[in-house]
């Protein structure tokens, strides 16, 4: 199937601007008073924005900021998921009972309402909106870890290995691990178009990166005001979230089907 | 049934209970002292002493917490510090709009997903199953937040059909219930897609089959009514997305909302409105999918007798 490797190009293309932006010689910042508003041709493949600077650069400079902190979302809340949900249970009893509340608190906020309240009250700043979207992101890791461990943890090979006496970290990392790898996989690639959202989302309502700093989700807030007059300041930086976030979903689609694991849409409605 | 409803419900008391924690606790989350960043820089020791001591914010954090629920069972949440109006009276000149957009999107998700889902079921594996579900993947991966601006162009600026904002004029809620809806609809045709697939497989619709029903009957009668259960629980569980979405999508309108007022407050620092909307959508949240569940014990007695553990 030759499906696949576009979506994969994309994203690979996204993480090279990302990590190879500073070397180029851009200027994201740089104002050209004259350019004002200029559409797509004037010198600038897609425009200029409200103060005059090149969008194409500030996209370029954008996908670096989305995929910091998708990368960094995803991995912290991974990590931290996936340790809180084994360790719950793997202990069980009173602190499974304990933890398994605590998700369910958190589940309770719907969708990025509460990043959106943590990023507005801890200020502006992409550390923060790091902070905010981890605090939320870790849940659904956790709660996925959990129901793997509680259903791997009575196999014959993990018993096997503790009647031999192996270390706890032993087998968490070479029994348990690589059979829970596939689901945690599926719902991280899930996470990155997530996080890519919320990460435009918070930025889209001020709460995201700092000005003059670039993000698609603060160039469609700017573009919002200049609709009628300057579409393409909306047009450029919603369709590479866009073409990003729908990458991330068909590649995550077929990563499903490949890894055969049950549908992770219908997780919430049936633990 | 008794043992189930009381086990759901005090499941339900013990997650409000977590989420009014967390929403008082987010005001002690804030870096530096909230005293400091209302009154500015210019302020006499005096003034700071003042606030601080009618806010509260002087006694110790558990007799501040016990303060808080003690006015939450009240229905008091405090003043604005911003219009120096109660809290209650600000969410209750909101809700309508915000209660009346989501009805409206929900409505609309409703009546996309349900055909879309159907005709992808029915006719799997051919065009109309693929267009379908390229629907769906697109409407999941657009954000709300250029969605709605798009459609501003387009409907607004360059057709003059709806107004660009606000909600005053006539048909004003269609733009903003469109943003909001489309994310919804995709999810459900998914779940309406798959449910439907997996009923239409079953031994009593081949019965119907073989016993002569015309296939509309089959398809309504016997199909999506046992295929909607899955579905609804789905919706309930993604009305939070929906109330999240809200927030973005009120701001795109200036739909004067509850998630508008929680952007202004946040933008104005107004610490009691903020904590009193999160709390307002969160437990919205939490009653719904409440009710959602023990509706569904209500339909399927396999939920309330079988295994609840």
């Amino acid at each position: 199937m030759t499906r696949g490797w576009l979506p994969a190009g994309i994203l690979l293309g996204w993480a090279l601007i990302a990590l190879g932006v500073q070397f180029l010689s851009l200027s994201p910042n740089q104002i050209h008073l004259e350019q004002i508003l200029a559409p797509p041709g004037h010198g600038a493949l897609l425009g200029f924005d409200d103060l005059g600077r090149h969008i194409g650069d500030r996209l370029l400079f954008g996908a670096r900021t989305s995929f910091l902190v998708a990368a960094w979302v995803v991995c912290l809340s991974a990590l931290l998921g996936t340790l809180i949900g084994t360790f719950s249970a793997w202990r069980g009893g009173w602190w499974d009972r304990l933890l398994v509340q605590l998700i369910d608190i958190f589940l309770a906020f719907p969708g990025i309402l509460l990043a959106i309240a943590l990023a507005g009250l801890l200020g502006p700043g992409i550390d923060n909106v790091v902070i905010a979207l981890t605090v939320v992101g870790w849940v659904g890791y956790a709660r996925l870890s959990r129901a793997q461990v509680l259903s791997l943890k009575h196999r014959e090979h993990v018993m096997a290995a503790e009647a031999l006496g192996s270390r706890k970290h032993v087998i968490m990392l070479r029994h348990l691990l690589p059979l829970m790898a596939a689901p945690l996989i599926i719902e991280a690639t899930f996470g990155v178009a997530a996080v890519v959202i919320a990460e435009a989302g918070l930025s889209f309502l001020g709460l995201g990166v700092q000005p003059p700093a670039a993000s698609w989700g603060a160039m469609i807030r700017d573009g919002t005001r200049y609709l009628l007059v300057a579409p393409h300041m909306v047009l450029a930086p919603g369709l590479a979230i866009f073409v990003v976030v729908l990458s991330v979903n068909l590649l995550g689609d077929r990563l499903r089907d490949r890894l055969d694991t049950r549908s992770l849409a219908g997780r919430r409605a049936t633990s | 049934m008794p043992s189930y409803l009381i086990q759901r419900i005090g499941g339900a008391v013990i997650v409000v209970i977590g989420v009014v924690s967390i929403v008082f606790l987010l005001i002690h989350l804030i870096p530096g002292d909230p005293v400091d960043v209302m009154l500015g820089e210019g302020a006499t020791p005096a003034d700071r002493v003042a606030l601080r001591s009618s806010l509260g914010l002087d006694q110790p954090v558990a007799v501040q917490f016990a303060v808080y629920l003690e006015g939450l069972l009240q229905l008091e949440l405090g003043t604005s510090f911003h219009s120096q109006r109660p809290v209650t009276d600000l969410l209750r000149e909101r809700l309508p709009a915000t209660a009346w957009l989501a009805i409206v999107s929900l409505l609309i998700a409703v009546a996309l997903a349900l055909p879309l889902g159907m005709l992808a079921a029915v006719r799997r594996d051919t065009r109309w199953d693929t267009g379908s579900m390229a629907f769906s993947m697109l409407g999941v991966s657009i954000p709300n937040f250029w969605l709605g601006p798009l459609l501003i162009l387009v409907f607004s600026l360059w057709l003059g059909w709806f107004p660009v904002s606000g909600r005053d004029a006539a048909g004003a809620v269609v733009l903003p219930a469109l943003t909001l809806g489309t994310g919804l609809a995709a999810i459900l045709s998914r779940m309406v897609r798959s449910s439907l697939l997996e009923v239409l497989g079953e031994d009593y619709i081949r019965t119907a089959r073989a016993k002569g029903l015309p296939p509309h009957r089959i398809l309504l009668q016997h199909g999506l009514r046992n295929a909607l259960l899955p579905v609804i629980t789905l919706l309930g569980l993604q009305l939070g997305a929906l109330l999240a979405g809200a927030v973005v999508t009120e701001t795109v309108f200036s739909w004067p909302g509850i998630g508008l007022l929680t952007i202004e407050a946040i933008q104005t620092r107004d610490y009691p409105v903020v904590q009193a909307c999160v709390l307002l959508i969160s437990l919205t949240y939490v009653l719904v999918n409440l009710l959602t569940d023990l509706a569904y014990a209500w339909i399927d007695p396999r939920i309330r007798l079988g295994t609840t553990a």
